[in-house]
């Protein structure tokens, strides 16, 4: 009986273990980059643009260029994503075809992203002769995000409660009827909430806008949807390989790491906030 | 004879192979209430959901034979399901008001079938909550949460919510289930009230309830009807040794 | 009335498809891009051959055999350290933790899921690659090993969360008979939950490995990414995601080269969906055992 008692608080402590070292790497990234990274950020780090070969100044048109970039992202990834959750959870019968939709969502989502930006190099860029530039980015970056709102967005409609579509339906109302008005009103929110997380992590993706309009340097902010963009992971990408000078630009690549953890963070919190609401208000 | 409202032939359905009705025949009648008695699983909820073809949303399921209302089969390729359930009304067994105000619950209904005539709608909302005798208990709160009703006083503005596209027939599934005696008392007197408008068919899994507010009672067993007859005649004096069994509780 | 309700139902149905045709469009351009790179490369060599010299001047080369190492390798070392731990933090969340434990576990898994690749990759340069040259007395840390660490904590939450859920929905009569017959709760998560539960936490291991094999960033910045056959996990690595990376932006449109990366991404494509693939037959099996 002792043995047991004493293999038991071994295998948890083993178990505590894991989840300790769980969280001292989340606690050593945020405390590596917090730490050295928030020293150089400061209001005109944010509003200005780089200067001297990017040595100094700030990283405004990179925040301006993910700004936009996720926009674009949202607004290719969110209907269409939202529009294919409402037919799986609302209308599809479980079916061949069904499940064949069901499939290629679960690959899509499996899909390496660098293959997205291939994909968007010749689909985009060259087919559509679209060009590299933030229209091309949105694009690729869309078609990625696509799985993710799927999901998160069928999530939400299922938590909608059955009797709510059947209530309608015994009434009179037409399937589309029932789904605007008892269906839709009620998940929007959880909608929302997973389509934020998604765009959250597209907004700190690289490896599709590498090649599909990315810039390494631009004096100018992108006047068009046609023209080409820096973006902030981007950017931290080049100041931690590719600068002339890699000394005098590692403040900068802390204090843009930050930048953009802080913003996805923020979008993240921004989600976790509005699902906590909503759960309180499903309580009352 | 009284008028035939519904005609059922040789009615089966089948989820995927299973056959949850067997050849069901029965007439249920203008203006009478049909109450429906059974052990759990006999089907009687399925029956009671083909008539408005709810079970059309359950994948697999299927049927065959006939069941006509006003002479039109309900199962034809013709029939436009939103007219059919506009005609017959449902109230299910657990009360399932949406999250909306009292009156938007009743206006429901009106709404999504087109009615857009506001003072319509007013009057309309408040002659379905007194036909349900709701309207005393919440003519000053009609833009409340329907939430914040009780669970009886939720049954009676589902009710309500139905009768306001004026049906003509009412499905009710074990209405009272879920509510205190008290309300369900006051759902049965409602329904003695109803038919004189409606013909009403009520699934209820209490046999007392079954004595006291039907006319014609139909006793379902293994997705069979057993025994249908006029109520008084099942009660006192029934044909079959198992109807007589279930009814004098031996077996539920 | 009846009209536009089909409309609406045809459009949303439109809709759905398009996923399925973004999935084969994916397959297709690949596919249709790579095709023109089997004109000059033996499809045999191109497997197989570990050399990749797409800008020699004497003969051009083009063997994915040393990415497909380096891509193993890397992937290998991430899962071998993300595996253990994932599962051990999953079972502890849903088997040891107190819910007010577990509130304040899981924001972190969230949070630590939201830290981009790119990030990472950085950390890789700046943390992870000084330590390990000192510890090895390398003149420096970017190798296989530094890539398999960072790839490990990105493949963390997902195995974390996936294996959770699995964990998490053995039903909880499994556990209560075991508990009953006096087995203690480290049995009963041993003996009863995880074998329950193994197939839903084997899946979330594969889809970790996709991940892991498909990810960029982090290989591009922390593995040196030298072209060379690796020897062993001290040496510079580079996989099939940083050749792409690395080439796709100095190669000029429609050349061999061009399309032989389109070949890479072909290949990188086709393991992943058999992984992806893979892991929904477990996953699928664990259902209907339980279903």
């Amino acid at each position: 009986m002792n043995k047991k008692k004493v293999t038991e608080q071994l295998g948890f402590w083993v178990l505590r273990l894991c989840v300790g070292i769980t969280g001292l790497i989340l606690l050593i990234i945020l405390f590596d980059i917090v730490t050295k990274g928030i020293g150089k950020v400061s209001w005109r780090f944010l509003v200005e643009s780089p200067r001297n070969g990017m040595t100094e100044g700030g990283i405004f048109p990179a925040i301006v260029g993910t700004f936009l970039v996720t926009m674009l992202t949202a607004v290719f990834a969110v209907p269409l994503g939202m529009g294919c959750a409402v037919y799986l959870n609302e209308y599809a019968d479980d079916n061949v075809f069904t499940r064949i939709i069901r499939m290629s969502i679960r690959n899509l989502s499996g899909v390496p992203s660098i293959v997205y930006g291939l994909f968007g190099v010749v689909l985009f860029v060259q087919m559509m002769r679209i060009g590299t530039c933030v229209l091309a980015a949105g694009l690729t970056l869309g078609l990625m995000t696509l799985p993710w709102v799927i999901t998160a967005s069928e999530e939400a409609l299922k938590n909608v409660p059955q009797s709510y579509r059947n209530g309608a339906l015994a009434l009179g109302a037409t399937r589309w009827q029932a789904i605007r008005s008892n269906v839709l009103p009620y998940s929007i929110s959880g909608m929302l909430t997973g389509t934020i997380l998604g765009l959250a992590r597209a907004a700190g993706e690289t490896a599709p806008i590498l090649f599909t309009g990315a810039a390494f340097f631009l004096p100018f902010l992108p006047k068009s949807p046609f023209e080409q963009f820096m973006a902030l992971p981007y950017h931290l990408y080049i100041m931690v390989t590719q600068h002339h000078s890699l000394e005098t630009a590692r403040p900068i690549a802390y204090a843009t790491a930050l930048v953009l953890i802080a913003l996805i963070c923020s979008m993240n919190m921004f989600a976790v906030i509005l699902r906590y609401k909503l759960r309180k208000q499903k309580k009352e | 004879m009284h008028q035939t409202k519904i005609e059922v032939r040789d009615f089966n359905f089948f989820y995927g192979d299973q056959r949850a009705l067997k050849d069901i025949e029965l007439d249920i009648y203008n203006n009478k209430v049909l109450g429906i008695i059974g052990p759990s699983g006999c089907g009687k909820s399925t029956f009671l959901r083909s008539i408005n073809r709810m079970n059309d949303t359950i994948a697999g399921a299927r049927v065959n034979g006939t069941m006509l209302i006003d002479g039109q089969n309900i199962f034809s390729e013709k029939m436009d399901v939103v007219e059919l359930r506009r005609k017959v009304g449902m109230v299910f067994q657990k009360s399932n008001p949406f999250p909306k105000s009292i009156f938007d619950n009743v206006a429901y209904g009106l709404r999504v079938n087109g009615r857009k005539d506001k003072a319509y709608i007013e009057h309309k909302v408040e002659e379905s909550l007194k036909d349900a005798a709701l309207w005393e208990e919440v003519e000053d709160r009609l833009s409340v949460s329907a939430f914040d009703l009780s669970g009886g006083q939720q049954q009676r503005l589902c009710i309500a919510r139905a009768l306001a596209i004026e049906p003509e027939v009412l499905l009710m599934d074990e209405p009272a289930s879920a509510l205190d005696p008290t309300a369900t008392a006051k759902v049965e007197e409602l329904i003695q009230e109803l038919k004189k408008k409606y013909t009403i068919v009520i699934v209820t899994h209490n046999m007392q309830q079954a004595a006291r507010i039907s006319d014609y009672t139909a006793f379902f067993m293994l997705g069979e009807l057993i025994e249908y007859n006029e109520t008084q005649k099942i009660f006192t004096n029934p044909e079959k040794k198992i109807t007589e069994e279930y009814i004098t509780g031996r077996f539920g | 009335m009846k009209i536009k309700e089909n409309l609406i139902h045809g459009l949303f149905m439109f809709n759905a498809l398009l996923v399925v045709l973004v999935l084969i469009g994916i397959f297709a351009l690949l596919v249709n891009t790579s095709i023109p790179a089997f004109r000059e490369i033996d499809i045999k060599e191109f497997l197989f051959k570990a050399a990749w010299n797409p800008t020699s001047y004497v003969k051009e080369t083009y063997g994915i055999g040393s990415m497909l190492v380096s891509s193993v390798m890397v992937t290998a070392g991430a899962l071998l350290f993300a595996v253990p731990i994932g599962i051990g933090t999953a079972a502890y969340l849903s088997d040891v933790a107190s819910p007010g434990v577990r509130e304040m576990v899981k924001p972190i898994i969230e949070i630590l899921a939201g830290i981009p690749s790119v990030v990472i990759g950085f950390l890789g340069i700046v943390f992870v690659g000084p330590i390990i040259s000192r510890t090895f007395g390398l003149p420096n840390g970017l190798n296989a090993v530094n890539g398999s660490i960072l790839l490990g904590v990105m493949a963390l939450p997902t195995i974390i969360s996936l294996s959770e859920d699995a964990l998490s929905s053995v039903s909880k009569t499994y556990s209560d008979a075991s508990l009953a017959l006096g087995a203690s709760r480290w049995q009963t998560v041993i003996r009863v939950k995880l074998p329950a539960a193994l197939s839903g936490v084997i899946a979330a291991c594969m889809l970790g490995m996709g991940r892991v094999i498909g990810e960029t960033m982090i290989v591009l910045m922390a593995t040196g990414c030298a072209p060379a056959m690796p020897k062993n996990f001290l040496d510079s690595v580079r996989t099939m995601t940083s050749t792409i990376a690395i080439e796709l932006g100095e190669v000029p449109y429609y050349t061999t080269h061009y399309y032989a990366l389109f070949a890479v991404g072909l290949v990188l494509f086709i393991i992943t969906f058999c992984i992806n693939m893979a892991s929904d037959m477990v996953l699928h099996k664990y259902q209907g055992k339980r279903g």
